[in-house]
């Protein structure tokens, strides 16, 4: 299988490469075996793999197989620590990123305890969002949502365990809508087990607050808040390795900026 | 499980004269009489101690200046029947239930209302605003419902529940011979009656009592035979075999909407409402309604809706006849949906808002619309989801992502009159403020309560040794009591 996947091309060469390859060979080897795990994981998407929105920070974007936030598939998006129960730093996120795409968007609450005008901070204004307020139903609305093109976006706010079936459900639905689903995940327990156990998701995200440097960083004592500041963790990512990169929280437009990891100065100063 | 609403109205004869049908120009109190008996008198002849039996001579000797008018049986039947059609806004199934009262199955359409509570309530407020008095009880089944809306005063009686055990067997829709009967064998209420042997019951006075009482428990049924208006654009299909299947039903369910909306097209017409009546065979009638947010006659649509719903049908021993009926239609103008030389428009969302409104109730699925106020809680109104939100908040001041309702008393510690909290407490765990901006000074709106005439909220953003931030406010300005008693809430976390 190993070598008949490896180098179809060469495979006698591949045989007698196969007890000291020369580094080379191993990189183009491990470069083909990664091409063909694509391959197969496209045979089920219908076109839509490829498309994906760029997070529009480099190094981050690099770090995604394909070069940003794959629309048509699942991405779950998880807060760290006491904030598992409220997510508002993974909402913020979320909101960041919606913010920057156009088109109406489908968020399913369990529960109405989100605040707009927060969203329309994030750049998400309110005339883009249908709610639905789906009690326990959240991810069988959520899977409506998918049957019904010209949305952007479907976002839904799961409390609790989510299974490997109805995850890959989602997961399905997704691809074959080519709709961007974004689920966010509460627990009432602080940093609950469940929230990291495996899902079919193409990516998951982990944002947890940290401490903000002084509004004005040349008078540090002057009081006020300057931007939120996140340590944003992909723990999870189809494709790719996991990361973990500072932010600044986004700003008015949904943008997140890169905080330069020399010195406490902002990311505007660097 | 079957839920029917029983609405009673106590003096449906002298309500039908002040309805606009049948103005009267006379002022004071009113009775109908029936021959030289009084047979309904209005809340003011009430009140002067007038009953229906009494004789009309005592009556008018009693209070001078009655306005007198003759019983109008068959225009009391057709203005119950007509009410009967009004209360199709609440459920597919309704039906008149003479002299004065009405029938409505709600199995499966109160969630569209919020429930049967709300259902009842709204009922109750808009009968009386339309000029009838009215009381309406829920209950598993007709008997129960009847008994509880004219003895019970009304209400919601939780399934499964023996409600009726107290009531006086007058409840039991008996005729007045055989009530006398049991009052003489020494029955007054249900509770005995029901544990009573049968046969000597049966032996005297036939198999009624024994009816009504199966009937109360729900041991046989007893179907409501449905008020359709004619005028209504309907399809009906009726079997050889009665049908049992869901797939049968789906079947069916394609040609009927098909018939509907050819004949909705030609109308020029769009449904915003419909019924689908299954007739079993066994002679009761099992009912699903959808509703749409615009008028559709899209046969597709349609369809898939109803399909959806036919997890809530009990076809029993089989259904023999299937009636499709537009309940509610609206003019719908004709669009075009292909077209060679554009793109396709990007399909609307209608469809998708049809479907969650029928699956979680109207009130759930809807757009945030900003509302002119500085007050948080009252900054956002909830819109239906078709319409535009207009306009958008003010974009300089940060707002929580999470706004908590109500907000949580939490402990603080700060320098009075303007400073942020040093620390706070909430659910027990301390948080230490690393920095914080504020205040940002909200006002009551004295235009809307007296008592925010001097209110005042002042609101602080902080952000603990973690990095979490919050939102919170101070209940007062902090030197001046009466704008507040200084205590202090979490609102919201960003």
């Amino acid at each position: 299988m190993f070598t008949s996947l490896a180098i179809p091309d060469k495979p006698g060469s591949a045989r007698s490469a196969i007890p000291e390859p020369p580094p080379a060979t191993r990189s183009r080897s491990i470069a083909l075996l990664r091409e063909r795990i694509v391959q197969i994981e496209r045979m089920h998407a219908k076109g839509s793999a490829e498309r994906s929105f760029p997070l529009g920070i480099g190094a981050i974007d690099r770090a995604l197989p394909t070069g940003g936030i794959r629309l048509g598939a699942l991405h779950e998006a998880v807060s760290a620590g006491p904030d598992t129960e409220h997510a508002a730093a993974a909402t913020l996120f979320v909101a960041g990123i919606l913010a920057r795409t156009g088109g109406p968007i489908f968020w399913v609450l369990r529960q109405a305890d989100l605040f707009a005008p927060g969203l329309a901070c994030a750049g998400l204004t309110p005339d883009r969002i249908v709610f639905a307020e789906a009690g326990k139903d959240v991810l069988a609305v959520m899977e409506e949502g998918f049957r019904h093109a010209g949305l952007t976006a479907v976002v839904a706010e799961h409390t609790g365990r989510l299974s490997l079936v109805a995850s890959r459900r989602l997961q399905l639905a997704a691809e074959q809508s080519g709709i961007l689903a974004i689920l966010i995940r509460r627990s009432p327990c602080f940093d609950d087990p469940a929230l990291h156990e495996p899902t079919a998701a193409v990516t998951r995200w982990r944002i947890a607050a940290l401490p903000s440097p002084p509004a004005l960083a040349h008078a540090p004592d002057t009081p006020g808040l300057g931007r939120a500041r996140w340590r944003l963790d992909l723990t999870r990512c189809r494709g790719g390795e996991p990361g973990s990169w500072v932010v600044e929280a986004c700003d008015a437009t949904g943008r997140l900026g890169l905080v330069s990891g020399v010195s406490d100065r902002s990311a505007q100063a660097a | 499980m079957r839920r029917v609403v029983s609405v009673w109205f106590p003096a449906f004869p002298t309500d039908r004269l002040r309805q606009p049908e049948s103005p009267r120009e006379d002022a004071g109190p009113r009775i109908v009489v029936a021959g030289r008996t009084v047979m309904a008198v209005d809340a003011a002849a009430a009140g002067l101690g007038l009953r229906p039996g009494m004789k009309l001579a005592q009556a008018q000797v009693l209070v001078p200046g009655l306005s007198v008018h003759d019983a109008d049986p068959a225009g009391d039947a057709a203005a119950l029947s007509r009410l009967a059609e009004w209360c199709l806004r609440y459920a597919p199934l309704t039906a008149a239930d003479p002299p004065d009262g009405l029938w409505i199955d709600v199995t499966g359409s109160a969630h569209l209302r919020g429930g049967e509570v709300r259902l009842l309530r709204d009922l109750v407020s808009r009968l009386n605003d339309l000029g009838w008095t009215a009381h309406a009880a829920a209950a598993d089944t007709p008997a129960v419902a009847h008994a509880v809306a004219r003895f019970g005063g009304g209400g919601s009686v939780p399934a499964g529940a023996d409600a009726m055990a107290d009531f006086p067997i007058e409840a039991l829709r008996l005729p007045a011979g055989v009530l006398a009967g049991l009052r003489l064998m020494g029955f007054e209420r249900v509770g005995p009656l029901a544990a009573a042997p049968r046969s000597p019951l049966v032996r005297r006075f036939g198999t009624i009592v024994a009816l009504r009482l199966d009937q109360a428990a729900g041991r046989v049924p007893e179907p409501i035979v449905p008020a359709v208006p004619r005028t209504l654009i309907q399809a009906r299909l009726t079997f050889v075999e009665p049908l049992l299947t869901a797939e049968a039903f789906s079947t069916v369910i394609v040609r009927l909407t098909g018939t509907v909306c050819g004949d909705l097209e030609q109308a020029g017409l769009g449904a915003r409402r419909l019924d689908l009546l299954f007739e079993r065979v066994d002679g009761s009638v099992q009912a699903i309604r959808i509703g749409t947010v615009r008028p559709v006659r899209d046969v597709r649509h349609l369809g898939r809706m109803l399909d959806e719903r036919l997890d809530q049908v009990d076809p029993g021993p089989g259904v023999e006849a299937m009636r499709l009926i537009v309940a509610r239609a609206e003019q719908a103008g004709f669009t075009q949906i292909a077209s060679p030389l554009t793109q396709d428009a990007p399909p609307g969302l209608a469809s998708l808002v049809d479907r969650l409104t029928n699956r979680l109730g109207e009130t759930r699925i809807y757009r945030i619309a900003p509302v002119e106020s500085d007050v948080p809680e009252r900054s956002e109104r909830r819109v239906s989801p078709l319409s535009g939100t207009g306009g958008d908040w003010p974009a300089d001041w940060p707002r929580p992502v999470r706004l908590l309702n109500p907000p949580q008393p939490i402990e603080a510690m700060a320098l009075l009159p303007d400073r942020p909290p040093a620390a706070f407490t909430w659910r027990r765990v301390r948080h230490r403020v690393r920095h914080a901006d504020g205040p940002e000074r909200i006002a009551g709106e004295w235009w809307k309560r007296d008592r925010e005439w001097t209110s005042v909220r002042d609101y602080f953003r902080v952000e603990d040794e973690d990095g979490r931030r919050f939102w919170l406010f101070r209940r007062g300005n902090g030197s001046d009591a009466d704008t507040g008693d200084m205590r202090w809430f979490l609102h919201g976390v960003f």
